[in-house]
């Protein structure tokens, strides 16, 4: 090792192990390789082991409430500044809401142009994880020295050549998205009824040569997996460790025949059997999801209405669920396509069967998605009807209120708005993908704190480790910050030793 | 990495934003090869594992130049600006909500009770009869853990710290990105206060620029979503709000090249003080009708004109925040 990094390397354990003897309390922050800000903060007790450990979310904005006052029609670009990793989940769920609002069935080739665009976002978003954020764990390894547990790292371990071939991939793919939605960053194709550009038949043969190489290059991602984490037992250990692994209900987006679909169909939900909970369509959303408020963090804890909150706890009694790849997989029947439904099949029969509830298998199943993405860019280039100038349907019925849903690649995302006769917003409730996963997140963190902090042996490839059980999820803490609140009073509680409140202080 | 001393180190920061223009970094795709074999990234939290001690322990002006991206809202944000702008040399603010405010200034628009109100108690999927609200401390057990302050209004990177250039745009170009580091890494430095972009209107690179009238003569205002958009003639001449007159041109009109009308990003121009002022004067100024009555019918057509002329902006214009009793 480096002699730098190596001397970087001790400083950073000899400073935790300070803070730990000083304060009993370790705080990671800012957590890091996940979108958005977050923080973690460990409390130990008396013996050094964990007492509690907070996985927080630091910030919030404000989207449903400045969102009121306007168009509905400019929802699928304001709410895509929700997040600008998956800035065309909310534009794709914000479109399908406003189809709702209006009630306009977008044409047939205008939802086949929104899931071209969707699956190749799906891909390049899942690829941005692989190789980027989350990746560098295992290709690099967890207790690698920070500084090369990143993208430099992985260039560094997998060769340049490949990582070339991964960056320029990744570019193309979104080359795709940035032709049809103006922006890669921020799409403007959604409309309701429709899409404001399609595919010209001059360009068909170039994109029909890019799905087939986002294909090829699905595969290669789910070699490279089978070669760097599953060829390494250490990795597999890991992997199915008990301190990464919960109980808990799984949702996801499904089709007819109830196989993983991100842009449209009922959402489904199993047990921890993985038998079915419950099956309902967007609209129904609020029969099924609630909200929990704790006062150590900015995000809501969503939970199953029908189960209800039982606090952060795992196991069939408790309202907890997941959404995201591993959910899905484990909420679904299989996968639409063929070299994606093999991958599928492949991941549980290792795994020991259905459902799976190791939480870093989140990355595997995330490479499963990558070749159904891959695969059904492929199908509807190949489709006639993408080229179609027949773009939109415009919208006749007076708006009332419309809800929409895709499946983000952190999870279910929720849109529901409401508007006056004019199309003006009189409410919004948005229910974003980490926010459904922010209860099991909490658990993760928890457990990994407590599985690996002993006797207040504190280690930054210990630390990493409990930053991965939540990096699995592929959080997105700005998507959890979509709401914004202001001045906070300071509020002091005085328990009796039963938790009971005797008194209130207020500043 | 830290390996080579004798790199130019950089840094990357989030406040309030939504990650976009981490991920223009991000495509800066093959050029990021060149960036990273020029420069040494010392923070960069989406990234990388730098943390904050990380930065604390750099001697101060170390930083050749750090991009701090999203608006300021928090206690935090503060103390991590403060820090960083010790710590570097130059400071950019990158991006629309560093450099006017952003989409999350929408919010300067409504009181923080009005907020906090409606996500922790009215919102429809919430369930909170205990009424609780998240506190900058909270007492659980003799444990305490801590969460930010939030200040009154969403600020610009510059109303908190001092600021020496600007990378406009939702989210800046990746080719502007490169211009820039190329800039900072030539060390012929423009004057301090410079917006790294072309001081053009977005009309200027406009593709449809030929087919813009030289007076519009606006008789309806169109909302798109209820109009087929003609995919080659100027937006505005169609009747469709466009921002480009009022907005710096340097995106090259991607909205445009999606067939959707600018929604301004880029910002002002150095010759306009006010976008939003501008955009208003212009579309008052080429009204057809004369009458009030039809006037206000015409106007019906921009039923939002804060989210339509200042959707990004709201932080530094000349409208101030809405006052609300109690505050």
């Amino acid at each position: 090792m480096d002699k730098s990094v190596q001397s970087t390397w001790d400083q950073a354990q000899k400073n935790a192990n300070a803070d730990y003897m000083a304060k009993r309390r370790i705080v990671i922050d800012p957590i890091t390789r996940l979108e958005g800000h977050g923080k973690i903060d460990i409390f130990l007790n008396k013996t050094g082991d964990v007492d509690r450990a907070y996985f927080q979310v630091p910030e919030l904005r404000g989207f449903e409430v400045f969102s009121l006052g306007r168009p509905a029609e400019d929802m699928p670009q304001i709410t895509s500044r929700i997040c600008g990793v998956c800035p065309t989940a909310h534009h794709m769920a914000a479109t399908k809401a406003l189809d709702d609002l209006y009630k306009v069935e977008p044409t047939s080739a205008a939802k086949k142009v929104r899931e071209l665009v969707y699956n190749a976002f799906m891909l390049e978003d899942h690829a941005l994880h692989v190789y980027i954020l989350g990746g560098p764990d295992f290709i690099v390894g967890p207790d690698a020295p920070p500084e090369l547990r990143n993208v430099v790292g992985v260039i560094q371990k997998v060769g340049v050549d490949v990582g070339k071939q991964v960056i320029s991939m990744r570019r193309r793919i979104r080359e795709l998205i940035a032709y049809v939605g103006g922006k890669v960053i921020h799409p403007v194709l959604g409309l309701p009824g429709g899409v404001a550009k399609g595919i010209a038949k001059e360009d068909l043969a170039g994109l029909q040569e890019l799905a087939k190489d986002c294909v090829e290059f699905a595969k290669f991602t789910l070699q490279i997996f089978h070669d760097i984490v599953l060829k390494n037992e250490e990795y597999v250990k890991l992997i199915t460790s008990e301190y990464y692994t919960h109980r808990t209900y799984y949702m996801g987006l499904m089709d007819e025949n109830n196989k993983v679909n991100f842009y449209d169909g009922k959402i489904r939900v199993v047990d921890p059997d993985g038998k079915p909970l419950s099956e309902f369509r967007a609209q129904e959303y609020l029969d099924h999801v609630q909200e929990h408020v704790e006062s150590w963090s900015y995000v809501k804890f969503c939970y199953l209405k029908e189960v209800g909150w039982k606090g952060f706890v795992d196991g069939a009694d408790s309202g907890i669920y997941a959404v995201a790849p591993l959910a899905r997989l484990n909420a679904s029947e299989g996968m639409a396509t063929p070299l994606a439904q093999k991958a599928y099949e492949e991941f549980f029969e290792v795994l020991g069967g259905k459902p799976v509830h190791h939480t870093l298998a989140n990355h595997w199943a995330r490479v499963v998605e990558m070749l159904y993405a891959a695969e059904r860019m492929q199908e509807l280039l190949n489709d006639p009807e993408i080229t179609s100038k027949d773009l939109r349907n415009i919208p006749t019925e007076k708006p009332s209120v419309g809800m929409g849903v895709v499946e983000a690649p952190r999870g279910t995302l929720f849109h529901h708005f409401e508007t006056d006769d004019n199309g003006i917003l009189t409410k919004v409730n948005l229910i974003v993908a980490t926010q459904n996963n922010a209860a099991r997140m909490a658990l993760s963190v928890e457990a990994a704190a407590k599985g690996l902090i002993k006797k207040g042996e504190v280690n930054e490839g210990l630390l990493n480790k409990v930053e991965m059980a939540f990096r699995a999820y592929d959080p997105c803490h700005a998507c959890a910050s979509h709401s914004l609140p202001g001045k906070m009073p300071l509020i002091a509680y005085i328990r009796n030793a039963e938790g009971e409140i005797l008194q209130e202080l207020r500043r | 990495m830290s390996a080579n001393p004798e790199k130019p180190k950089v840094a990357f920061y989030w406040c309030a934003s939504c990650g976009g223009c981490e991920e223009s970094v991000v495509d800066l795709a093959e050029d990021i090869l060149m960036v990273l074999d020029k420069v040494d990234i010392v923070f960069w939290p989406v990234a990388m594992d730098f943390k904050k001690a990380d930065v604390v322990a750099m001697p101060d002006k170390s930083i050749l130049a750090t991009l701090v991206n999203g608006a300021i809202r928090t206690s935090e944000q503060e103390e991590m600006v403060q820090l960083l702008r010790r710590k570097s040399q130059v400071l950019i603010a990158y991006g629309a909500c560093s450099h006017l405010g952003g989409i999350p200034a929408l919010t300067n628009e409504f009181s923080r009770e009005e907020v906090l109100q409606y996500v922790y108690h009215d919102a429809p999927s919430v369930v909170n009869k205990e009424g609780t609200r998240p506190q900058p401390v909270t007492e659980d057990e003799g444990r305490n853990p801590t969460l930010p302050e939030f200040r009154n209004v969403v600020r610009s990177l510059d109303q908190v710290v001092d600021v020496d250039y600007y990378l406009p745009g939702c989210a800046p170009t990746p080719k502007l990105l490169k211009e820039a580091l190329l800039v900072l890494l030539s060390g012929e430095l423009p004057p301090k206060g410079t917006v790294l972009a072309p001081d053009i209107a977005l009309c200027d690179e406009c593709p449809r620029k030929d087919s813009k009238p030289t007076d519009v003569s606006f008789t309806e205002f169109k909302r798109p979503h209820l109009h087929r958009i003609d995919p080659e003639l100027c937006l505005l001449a169609q009747g469709f709000i466009c921002m480009g007159p009022a907005t710096r041109g340097g995106c090259e009109a991607l909205c445009i090249n999606g067939n959707m009308p600018c929604t301004g990003c880029f910002g002002p121009t150095s010759r306009v003080k006010d976008q939003g002022a501008k955009m208003l004067s212009s579309v008052s100024s080429n009204m057809a009708a004369k009458e009030e009555n039809e006037i206000d019918r015409v106007l019906d057509g921009i039923p939002d004109p804060v989210g339509t002329f200042y959707r990004y902006g709201l932080s530094k214009c000349l409208l101030r925040r809405k006052v609300t009793a109690g505050e």
